[in-house]
Formats: structure tokens, sequence, C-alpha cells
């Protein structure tokens, strides 16, 4: 459990959206809007080739969406293995949740809300706890190989909307 | 079915997902050819059925039919002839569940009238989905904020048909309480859940005071699975002792109480 957050927290840190996609199998044609909430962004991911398949996947585009944010984009991954799908904007009463998920071998093996309200000194008190919770949960929940989620409106509904929306994209 | 030939039935799954009506709601499609135009365009039309739903039942829109005959700035015969079926599945929803399912509620705004919401979400996702039950060879899941459809199109038997659904504690998110199948049907799951006490006892018009967080239920149809899951919340005997044999086929397949230790 504390293995898997400090994972986590390990991953936050290289939070890079790639909103262009590579014209050739190695190069990376973009690497734009370091979303990262904690502050700190390394280069790491910048020798990424991601494989690239993904955006053909068949996620449609949320239309309908209210405000919407920036629906499935696909980023690229850390390693050479994984692969990255970040998961629908959605709004909440909150503000934005977005989270991005890592996934190799078919299991996720890291997922991070990229996007989460911290408006003020309440959001971040309660973010500051539920969101690295949130992300452990997401991978010890692979263990019991499920296609779907079934919950009450959940509980941090905003969370679990992208990362549906994440996992769908991964095919997973 | 021998293991063998179970792990010869195509799984491939292709997955979409769209935000209608203020809820992520995926598709999941499992075909041997998922680049068939056929399976995209029953996707669509899904989708834009959902989206009519939306238009005419939204409590958020201004300009949805449900308001504007709220309002009185719409007679009903003028408005979509949805407005009438809804009306009338509400009537058939509450008679069968002995008035614990109601649609007449107390608004946010204070105001009490005709709010359908509870209804409407699990009937427009059950009529949607028929889009894609016309698509052969096909197996289809249909999750729509954690409340699912499954079912297949003709000529479907080399398809898995299992989809595997965990449902989610509540109570300790880390964990999921139990994992249920389904082929052909419905789960829906009501509590009390990140938008607070929203299930009101119709007989106080009170937000209802249960040992519950949520239940869930699984049958043929997600519009009355939805609206059991609702009454049950409210009345969790009542289900399960009730003559009418329509509803031998539905069932509860999770409770979860507040304090688990009281479980």
């Amino acid at each position: 459990m504390r293995r898997i957050t400090m994972a986590f927290l390990a991953t936050v840190t290289l939070i890079v959206l790639l909103f262009s996609y590579p014209t050739s199998t190695n190069r990376v044609a973009s690497a734009a809007s370091v979303a990262t909430t904690t502050g700190v962004s390394t280069s790491s991911s910048s020798s990424a080739a991601p494989s690239g398949s993904s955006t053909s996947s068949g996620t449609s585009s949320g239309s309908s969406g209210g405000s919407g944010g920036p629906t499935g984009t696909t980023s690229s991954s850390t390693t050479s293995a994984a692969m990255s799908y970040t998961g629908t904007a959605v709004d909440t009463q909150y503000g934005p949740v977005q989270v991005r998920i890592t996934v190799s071998g078919s299991k996720i093996t890291a997922a991070t809300a990229v996007e989460y309200p911290s408006g003020n000194g309440r959001d971040q008190e309660i973010n500051a706890t539920a969101i690295p919770q949130l992300n452990s949960e997401v991978v010890q929940k692979q263990t019991a190989s499920i296609d779907m989620v079934s919950g009450a409106t959940y509980t941090s509904t905003g969370y679990l909307q992208s990362l549906q929306s994440a996992i769908d994209q991964a095919h997973l | 079915m021998t293991a063998a030939a179970a792990s010869r039935l195509t799984r491939t799954t292709r997955a979409w997902v769209e935000q209608v009506m203020g809820l992520p709601i995926s598709i999941h499609v499992r075909a041997q050819d998922l680049e068939r135009a056929d399976i995209r365009s029953a996707v669509r039309r899904t989708y834009d059925h959902l989206r009519t739903v939306d238009a005419v039942f939204s409590t958020w829109r201004d300009d949805s039919d449900l308001l504007r005959v709220r309002r009185g700035t719409l007679h009903p015969r003028d408005a979509h002839p949805w407005v009438g079926e809804v009306r009338t599945l509400c009537e058939e929803a509450s008679a069968a569940t002995d008035g614990r399912f109601t649609t007449d509620l107390v608004g946010p705004d204070g105001t009490r009238g005709w709010d359908p919401t509870g209804l409407v979400k699990g009937w427009g996702v059950r009529e949607a989905a028929q889009h894609l039950s016309a698509v052969a060879g096909v197996r289809f899941c249909v999750n729509a904020g954690g409340d699912l459809v499954c079912g297949g199109g003709p000529r479907s038997d080399a398809i898995d048909a299992t989809w595997r659904v965990g449902l989610e504690d509540p109570v300790d998110p880390q964990h999921i309480t139990r994992v249920v199948a389904l082929t052909d049907g419905a789960l829906a799951t009501s509590g009390t859940g990140a938008r607070g006490q929203h299930i009101v006892d119709p007989a106080t018009a009170r937000p209802v005071e249960t040992d519950l967080t949520s239940i869930s239920i699984t049958g043929p149809d997600l519009m009355w699975a939805d609206v059991w899951a609702t009454a049950s919340f409210v009345d969790p005997g009542l289900l399960a002792s009730h003559p009418d044999p329509r509803w031998q086929e539905y069932e509860i397949v999770g409770r979860t109480p507040q304090n688990p230790a009281a479980g």
C-alpha cells in the first residue's frame, strides 16, 4: 500500500501531456502544457517513443459535455513499454478533475490526477489525502480483473468518471 | 461450455465514452471486427438517442420540455411524446413499489413538482441500447455512471457475453464488495454517494435515514432495476416479499451498511 502510494508520488512529477503526435516512430513532434500540480517536472519523458496506436481506440470526444475539457487525449509514456491515457476532464461542483493512467502489459501501473480542485485551503486539505489514496486504489483494484465498476454515483465522482474514460481508451 | 471453448470466444473490446446527461456514459462493444461501419453507426445513434433524452428531460437546461411543462409555458400535449410515455411509466413504477418510488419531489428551489429524473436515466439508457442490440455479431455493455445494461445482437454466439462488474464499497472505496458476472440484463446501484442524500422517503419528503449506503440490483431491464434499487433503498425488504411474479427476476446482489461492523 505504502509502496504503491509512493510510486504514484514519483509519477506525479512526470506529468507531461503531449498534444501532438510523432510523425515518425522515434520523434515527438512537440510537448506542451506541463500540467503538473506539484510544480516539479522533469524532462525524462522526452525520449519516449509512443507506439501511437491508441489514437485509433475509437474513443469519441464528448461533444455534449457542458464546458468540458480536453477530451481523451493520449499522452506518451515515460518508459518504452508503458502507455499512458488521459481521461476526459470531468467537471464537478468543486472544479474539474482529470485522471491519467499508465498501462503496462494490460495492467494499470500508475494512476494520477493531473487536474483536481485546489482553489482554496479546504480543497487542498481534502485532496492532499484523497487523491493519493484514490490513485493507489486504482492500482489495487486491478487484481480483481473486472470489466466495469458499479457504484452509488461514486464517492469521488469526478475522479472515477475521468478514470473510466481513461480505462476505456486503454481497452482494459 | 468447456473452458477450452470459452477461451475461444472473442473478447476484443472497443470502448467509447461521452458525457451525456451529466454523466460519463461508456459503451463497450465486443465483435470479431470492430472496424465495422454498422457498429460505429449504432454507437453514434445510441449517443444521439441519449442526447435527445437529455434535451427533453434535463432539469438543468431551461429549454427542456420537462422544465417548460413545469413552468407552464409548454402544454403537455405539445411536448415531446416521450414526456407522456415517461409520465405513464412513473405512475406504473410508483404503483409497483407501493409508493416507495415517487416523482413528486421537492426540488433544490423548494418547489414541489413532477421530477422523473429517477426513472429517466434507466429508461433512456435501456431504450438507447436497443440501437446496439439490433447489430448482428456484437455483445455490448453500456455503463451510465455505474448503472449498466448488457446484451447482444443476433448471431453473437462466438462473442464472449460475460462482463465482470465490480460493486464498489462506498464505505471503504479501497475494496469492491463483490464481482457480478452479467450477460444479458442490467445492474443498478442506488445509495448515498457523492451527491449526498438524494433519496427521499415519499412518506416524509425527507432524505431517507437508513443503515445502508448503497444497494445494487440485477434484473432483465435497467429501468426497473434502477426503480427497484431506489425503492429498496427506502425499504430493503419490499422486493423479495413482493407478490407480483414480474419482479422475481430482480435480485439484490449487493448491500452496503453504513457501519460494516453492524452489517
